[in-house]
């Protein structure tokens, strides 16, 4: 019975799970963004620090299920040190993978090819992009000018 | 069932009449085809009909039966098939008119479930009796169903809203009843039985005082009416709401019961054909109601297929199906108490709870729980189930739900405590 669950459940992501990463406030905030899951009522918070164009450091933050957290610890551990252009690519590649769409070959995605398991699971899709919706519709935002996204909701 | 078969026969093909028969939930299991089917390698083990019951086969046969043999618009035409397809539909609300107490068949309005029911009576009502400065009393364990109609009602009319509180077992706090349910409270809605803690409420006491001052009681029945006895007058309710497909009838279909005083005195909230009569069969007290609220064509199978399906529960009685859910209830909260990684949601008395145990584990989030239950066939529900305030009251931001029915068992709850303690292992906390 738990060849499926074991592919939505890896080891990979079972380890950010129980030890998520990001989870240290940030001494300076230049993106802050709060998401939530309507269906099940999951809820996080992330914030980024940047220097420059380059994401500094990130703060994770999600009362969740172990897909939705592992997702937005992977989300912390994988866009420090990006930049803000390789963060957008990194997250819609995720959406590409979990929704079913091509994912671009050179697309080198380390522990987060781990969620490509949810695929299998469609109610928890949701789950896996809470915290990546989160942080896009920040970065939308902040390039129309906005000071703060409006909070994000992942249907 | 293929073709050919009369309504009449339908009812028949029902199991024989129980009373003072042992309740056999392993018999009337039998009863729903979809109960035997495999989930993942596994019989299923239903325990999500909170959200919605399974189905008899005279329900499903009387859907087969009604496109195959009655197909017609009602109320609108003068040949055989529209003859009695217009009979069935108003005999199913003759039906549930004396499901809920004997009230008037003008009384009983069709909508599409309990959520449009509510809805009908914040949006005409309400716009019709509410202005600024009064007030609105609601409770804090509400469905959204129950709660977001006020709530826009208020923001529009300027009315306050008032919520009686909770207690820390889940019993509504009736200390301040009184300051609450103040002079100036045009209605009090609240529902009959929680769908997340399974409260019973102790609706007669407080609709007794909505009216001592001169406010109208609105009950959402949408968890009690298809699980205990309901007599709407005696509780003395105005409206009375609940739907089809959480008492084993077709989704599509919903009641709203209102006071014909009441009713008559309601601006309809949509308009169209069916709602001015076109009426030619001589039902004697056929006047504006209830058609004055169900403008255009209703879901008339639907409206057919419920009557097998209360004819089915009546059939059972539904003190039976009380009794039964009351003792599988305590057999659940019982085995559920023996884990100690669980911790349960709601009342312990089952003489003031329902069948709908909302728990969770100390480690596993609910949706991972549902997920894994679910690979071994146990259908429950992870969430804030429609009534996210109350979630985050209790202090979390989901819960997972068994919820059961007539058609469970005790070996369905032995498989729940199975499932519960295999995934600490899967999970590896244990
Ligand atoms: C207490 C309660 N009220 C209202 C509703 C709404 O029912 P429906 O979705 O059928 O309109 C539900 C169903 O979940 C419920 O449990």
């Amino acid at each position: 019975m738990s060849d499926n669950l074991d592919d939505l459940y890896r080891d990979i992501l079972m380890e950010h799970y129980r030890f998520p990463r990001g989870h240290h406030h940030l001494e300076h905030e230049d993106i802050h963004n709060e998401g939530q899951n309507p269906t099940c009522g999951d809820e996080i918070e992330l914030a980024l620090e940047l220097e420059g164009d380059r994401v500094k450091d990130v703060y994770v933050s999600c009362m969740g299920c172990a897909v939705s957290v592992a997702s937005g610890s992977m989300l912390a551990e994988v866009t420090k040190g990006k930049t803000l252009e390789e963060v957008k690519k990194i997250a819609a590649t995720i959406k590409a993978m979990l929704t079913g769409e091509a994912v671009p070959k050179d697309a080198d995605l380390g522990d987060l090819e781990a969620l490509s398991g949810v695929k299998k699971f469609p109610v928890r899709v949701k789950c896996a992009l809470l915290s990546w919706t989160t942080l896009v519709n920040a970065l939308e935002a902040r390039e129309k000018g906005k000071e703060k996204a409006p909070s994000t909701t992942e249907q | 069932m293929k073709g050919g078969k009369s309504m009449a026969e339908v009812v028949q093909r029902e199991p024989e009449n129980r009373i003072g028969m042992e309740f056999n939930a392993e018999k009337y299991k039998t009863d729903f085809p979809i109960l035997s089917r495999m989930i993942r390698g596994t019989k299923l083990v239903y325990l999500d009909s909170a959200a919605t019951t399974q189905k008899p086969r005279v329900v499903i046969d009387a859907v087969d039966q009604y496109y195959r043999l009655h197909n017609a618009n009602v109320h609108r035409g003068l040949h055989t098939l529209a003859e009695e397809a217009t009979a069935a539909y108003e005999a199913t609300r003759d039906k549930i008119a004396g499901f809920i107490g004997g009230v008037k068949r003008e009384e009983i309005i069709y909508t599409r479930n309990a959520t449009e029911a509510i809805n009908m009576v914040a949006s005409s009502w309400g716009y019709q009796n509410i202005k600024k400065g009064d007030r609105i009393v609601i409770t804090q364990m509400e469905h959204h169903a129950n709660l977001v109609p006020w709530i826009v009602l208020s923001r529009k009319t300027g009315a306050e809203l008032v919520y009686i509180p909770i207690d820390p077992e889940g019993y509504l706090d009736l200390a301040d009843l009184k300051d609450i349910i103040a002079p100036n409270t045009k209605i009090v809605a609240l529902t009959h039985m929680s769908n997340v803690l399974g409260t019973i409420n102790p609706v007669d006491e407080i609709i007794a005082l909505a009216h001592k001052r001169g406010a109208v009681a609105l009950v959402d029945g949408a968890q009690s009416v298809p699980h205990m006895p309901v007599d709407v007058r005696a509780m003395d309710a105005d409206f009375l709401a609940f739907s089809a497909h959480k008492m084993l009838g077709p989704t599509g279909l919903g009641v709203l019961y209102g006071k014909e005083e009441l009713l008559s005195r309601m601006e309809p909230v949509q308009y169209g054909g069916e709602m001015i009569s076109e009426v030619r069969y001589d039902y004697a007290a056929w006047n504006e109601l209830p058609h004055k609220f169900e403008a255009g064509t209703p879901n008339i199978e639907a409206a057919f297929a419920f009557l097998p399906a209360l004819e089915y529960l009546e059939k059972i009685g539904m003190e039976n199906i009380r009794r039964h859910e009351m003792e599988l209830t305590g057999y659940a909260l019982d085995k559920l108490a023996g884990l100690e990684f669980i911790k349960v949601f709601g009342p312990k008395d089952l003489n003031h709870r329902g069948g709908a145990v909302s728990f969770i584990d100390k480690n596993i989030h609910p949706h991972d729980m549902a997920t894994f239950l679910d690979t071994l066939g146990i259908a429950v529900r992870a969430g804030h189930h429609c009534a996210q305030p109350l979630t985050r009251l209790l202090g979390v931001n989901s819960t997972t739900r068994a919820s059961l029915y007539l058609y469970n068992t005790h070996n369905d709850i032995d498989q729940l405590i199975t499932g519960l303690k295999e995934a600490r292992r899967y999970f590896r906390y244990e």
